[in-house]
């Protein structure tokens, strides 16, 4: 039995559906009926649900962004309290704002690393990320008086199965370390995870990136360095991969491919 | 069908579970067991998607043409998979950062195809959806087992809530990091089967080989 028009519609649907399923008629109708209904349905939910996904994502950095500045609780406005960060779009080559050229409350910098025209390939990449963007969104921190009170810089690079995104938040000096927050990672639960351990992030305030001969001395290990303890960060308990991976990635963007020439200048007061 | 409604829900729990009797869907048991809350949220994502799959499939069954019936299933399926992914972005952000890979997996988790292939294809739609529910919850039971072996020893704590003080914390347990890696979920999920195979010795598989005495001459 075939699906041969017939003038009588509701004849048609009738037989249509007495129809045998194996026709090569009723096989493709059902196979393009079927995509058709699943595609509007699908592409509905992405449409309508994208504002709250979007604003979630939003939500999710800002509040990483107040952790590691040190001013989050639970329960603050997030969209108030994160109003008191000043955005800038940072030209990592030179140590140069550039919000002129990009609007800091847009520029994906995340996005720019993998575009061509905002990104160079790494020859030396110790952080493991392959292509470096060549602009940043940093953000300051001011105090009332308006002096500026802390940096937070993003920084990310490989750890053992997946790429580490954080900020670092360092004080006005450019080189005493606030604290360091990852937000985004898929390191081993309860090894490599613990990076995200209160206490392991407590580590990290007060140590300083550089000596005073401006030597990048900062390390994450096992065992302290011969730089003493203000450069260094005992190593995650069972982790040695994902440790080593802070530790590059940490010296990779403090150093002179990642933000030394902001670094500079901030503490030439430059800025 | 001799089953009643009320066997088709309850079966899959203990008597025809689909994980410990059939042995189906164990690649998504391994990797959302290390934590209850991810464990329970993925368990109500496949309970959600075997039960409305299967009803929809059920629905279309006698319209389904069975040289391309695999395939709408799979799209059925698909959709309502994408579907949960979108609405736990939107809803529950936190979770589905370490989810949203594994819930694109359901799409190939078996549980959901061997209802579909099998019970929703032969009878109507609210039975389906009940069989649906049934087998998303057994496998769900499971998935609750094993989490809360896995995130008590593994991590000391039961949904995120510290039981037992870590000595990265300044307590006093010790973790066990296997538990906390894919593989400890094989044992336990074996140890769950052993148990309910001795609770219940009429799952136990009949040998394909037995080895044969012959008296010595």
């Amino acid at each position: 039995m075939s699906d041969t028009q017939t003038p009588e519609p509701k004849g048609l649907i009738a037989r249509f559906l007495a129809a045998s399923p194996d026709s090569v008629g009723k096989t493709i109708f059902i196979a393009v009926a079927v995509c058709l209904v699943a595609s509007m349905i699908v592409s509905a939910a992405a449409v309508s649900l994208r504002p709250v996904q979007e604003a979630n994502k939003l939500k999710d950095k800002q509040i990483n962004i107040l952790q590691v500045a040190g001013v989050y609780e639970p329960g603050i406005d997030i969209a108030e309290a994160f109003a008191a960060f000043e955005p800038h779009v940072l030209e990592l080559e030179t140590g140069n704002f550039v919000d002129d050229r990009f609007d800091p409350n847009t520029f994906d910098d995340v996005a720019a690393a993998s575009d061509p025209e905002l990104s160079e390939p790494l020859e030396n990449d110790p952080a493991g990320i392959g292509r470096k963007a060549k602009y940043r969104v940093i953000y300051l921190l001011r105090d009332e008086a308006g002096k500026l009170d802390k940096v937070i810089l993003p920084i990310h690079g490989y750890g053992l199965w997946s790429t580490l995104y954080g900020f670092i938040a360092l004080e006005e000096n450019g080189n005493d370390i606030f604290g360091l927050q990852f937000y985004q990672h898929g390191e081993t639960p309860g090894l490599g995870a613990e990076v995200d351990n209160p206490r392991w992030k407590a580590l990290w305030n007060g140590k300083k990136l550089r000596d005073d001969a401006g030597e990048l001395q900062i390390t994450v290990a096992k065992t302290q360095p011969a730089a003493g303890p203000d450069f260094y960060i005992d190593a995650l308990a069972g982790a040695t991969l994902t440790t080593v991976g802070v530790d590059n990635l940490v010296k990779f963007w403090m150093g002179d491919q990642g933000y030394a020439p902001f670094l500079n200048k901030l503490q030439a007061g430059e800025i | 069908m001799s089953q009643t409604r009320k066997e088709m829900l309850v079966d899959p729990l203990v008597d025809n579970n689909p994980i410990t009797l059939q042995v189906l869907g164990i690649c998504s048991a391994l990797a959302v067991t290390s934590s209850l809350q991810v464990a329970f949220v993925m368990a109500l994502a496949v309970t959600f998607v075997t039960a409305f799959s299967s009803m929809f499939i059920s629905m279309l069954r006698n319209q389904i043409p069975s040289s391309i019936r695999i395939i709408v299933q799979m799209v059925i399926i698909a959709s309502l998979v994408i579907l949960v992914d979108q609405v736990l972005k939107a809803y529950a952000f936190e979770i589905s950062k370490t989810l949203s890979v594994f819930v694109g997996l359901i799409i190939t988790n078996c549980i959901v195809m061997g209802r579909a292939e099998a019970f929703a294809m032969k009878n109507p739609p609210l039975d389906s959806f009940i069989d649906g529910l049934g087998n998303g919850m057994g496998y769900g039971l499971i998935l609750m087992l094993v989490g809360i072996v896995r995130e008590l020893f593994g991590s000391g704590s039961l949904f995120g809530v510290t039981i037992l003080q870590t000595v990265n914390n300044g307590g006093w347990y010790v973790p066990n990091g296997l538990l906390l890696l894919p593989p400890s979920a094989f044992f336990i999920i074996g140890l769950i089967i052993w148990a309910f195979r001795t609770w219940k010795p009429n799952q136990v598989e009949e040998r394909e080989y037995k080895i044969q005495q012959v008296e010595a001459h």
